[in-house]
């Protein structure tokens, strides 16, 4: 039923044979360009390590304010929620919901998914709702959009730093790590969680055969 | 150059997991990938007309999303309606032009671009077009990095909403235009995903599978 050392390509269906890459080397599709895989990259342990550092980073993120903006001794300072609240208030409640969505829930999923994945899997144990995990992992990906609400802050400092006193807080460069952080989980190459699923189950049949 | 891909050998890629699986005979029964269960297709489902459907979706809504005000300013002295464009205008004017061309990128031409790049994609690949399959291969998979990058300026409103309120002397406040140029993004987003990229390169005779 399986041929794993084949690798098809998405993008333009050409069949290629697996090959080991050197370091930081990516695997391209002869026929159309996309990439197909890439050399290793960072091991489990390293994934679990930047998710449970982005998690800390996220709970960061989201409790301190952003920018605090002064305007004749009045002080308005915001947090993600404070954005997402006021632009729900003022009367676009979907832009309020799809702002959740991309900037707090998704990003906060993904990061308990691939933690709690991650850290089955590395004690030896196969996750509860390890398909189902994989594939809203898969479907989550696009829509994640924590960087661009990074830049989108940026944009809004400079918008209005002209109309008031403007002043970062920590919120923001919590953001910016974050951007970070999530840029690197995103780029996990889902396949190696399949492979060591897949190890796990193995040694796990074979131990309740020998039991 | 000749390429073997994977309807010729026979074989079918998982989407899901990119587990590689013998594909059944003609006729037989539609499988699930035995890895992670998700049903197994040649090509997407229905590629060409759910993509066609959330692209003239997102069409249509770019129109009031450049039309109406995605947000109002209110100060003291005056009251101020703000489309997209307006807000890339008053950048422009206040000196951050760096600024300025990035929303304009960001909220204008890319949207726009993605369009138009995703008419052309589908037109040809339903013509089975052999003109420059290379380039719109990566014209594809461009249209499909730059998705999630024209939300900047919901994200702007939504912070200047929040921070700018300052009662009678200075507010903004969420213009419905928002909501349509939101509705743009997500739409454009889901045409791209949508449509096949295998479709590009797919030879007229094997359109008679599904
Ligand atoms: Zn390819
Ligand atoms: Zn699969």
């Amino acid at each position: 039923m399986r041929a794993s050392s084949l690798v098809v390509c998405e993008h333009c269906d050409a069949v290629h044979e697996r090959r080991r890459l050197a370091p930081r080397e990516r695997a391209l599709c002869v026929r159309c360009g996309a990439e197909l895989y890439r050399a290793g990259g960072v091991d489990l342990y390293t994934m679990l390590a930047l998710t449970l550092a982005s998690l800390i980073v996220f709970v960061i993120a989201n409790v301190y304010p952003i920018i605090t903006l002064e305007l004749q001794g009045v002080a308005n300072r915001s947090t993600l929620w404070g954005a997402i609240h006021a632009t729900w208030e003022t009367g676009v409640g979907p832009v309020a919901v799809l702002a959740a969505l991309t900037v707090f829930f998704f990003p906060l999923a993904q990061i308990l998914m691939f933690g709690y994945v991650l850290f089955e899997l590395l004690r030896g144990r196969a996750p509860r709702g390890f398909v189902d995990i994989m594939h809203a992992l898969r479907l989550m990906r696009p829509w994640s959009m924590v960087e661009v609400f990074m830049l989108g802050t940026l944009v809004s400092v400079v918008k209005i730093a002209g109309l008031a006193q403007v002043t970062p807080e920590i919120g923001i460069f919590a953001f910016g790590v974050l951007t970070i952080l999530l840029t690197t989980i995103n780029s996990f190459d889902l396949r190696l969680l399949w492979d060591a699923h897949e190890r796990v189950a193995a040694d796990g049949a074979a131990a309740g055969l020998v039991a | 150059m000749k390429v073997r891909t994977a309807t010729a050998m026979g074989l079918l890629p998982c989407e899901a997991c990119g587990l590689v699986c013998r594909a059944p005979p003609p006729g037989a029964p539609a499988l699930c990938c035995p890895r992670c269960e998700a049903p197994l297709h040649r090509r997407k489902p229905d590629s060409y007309r759910r993509s066609w459907a959330f692209l003239l979706a997102s069409m249509l809504l770019y129109i009031p999303a450049n039309a109406l005000p995605i947000m109002q300013t209110s100060t003291l002295v005056y009251d101020e309606n703000n489309t997209i464009l307006g807000g890339v205008r008053v950048l422009w004017v206040g000196g951050s032009w760096d600024l300025a061309i990035i929303v304009f990128v960001a909220s204008i031409c890319v949207p726009l671009l993605k369009m138009v790049a995703l008419t052309v994609l589908l037109l040809s690949a339903r013509r089975h077009s052999k003109w420059r399959q290379v380039e719109r291969a990566r014209l594809y998979r461009l249209v499909e990095f730059v998705g999630q990058w024209s939300m900047l300026d919901v994200f702007v409103v939504a912070l200047l909403v929040a921070l700018v309120n300052f009662q009678s002397v200075a507010e903004v406040r969420a213009g419905p235009g928002l909501i349509a140029f939101g509705a743009v993004v997500v739409l454009t987003m889901l045409a791209s995903m949508s449509f096949d990229p295998r479709l590009i390169w797919d030879e007229p005779e094997r359109q008679d599978s599904p």
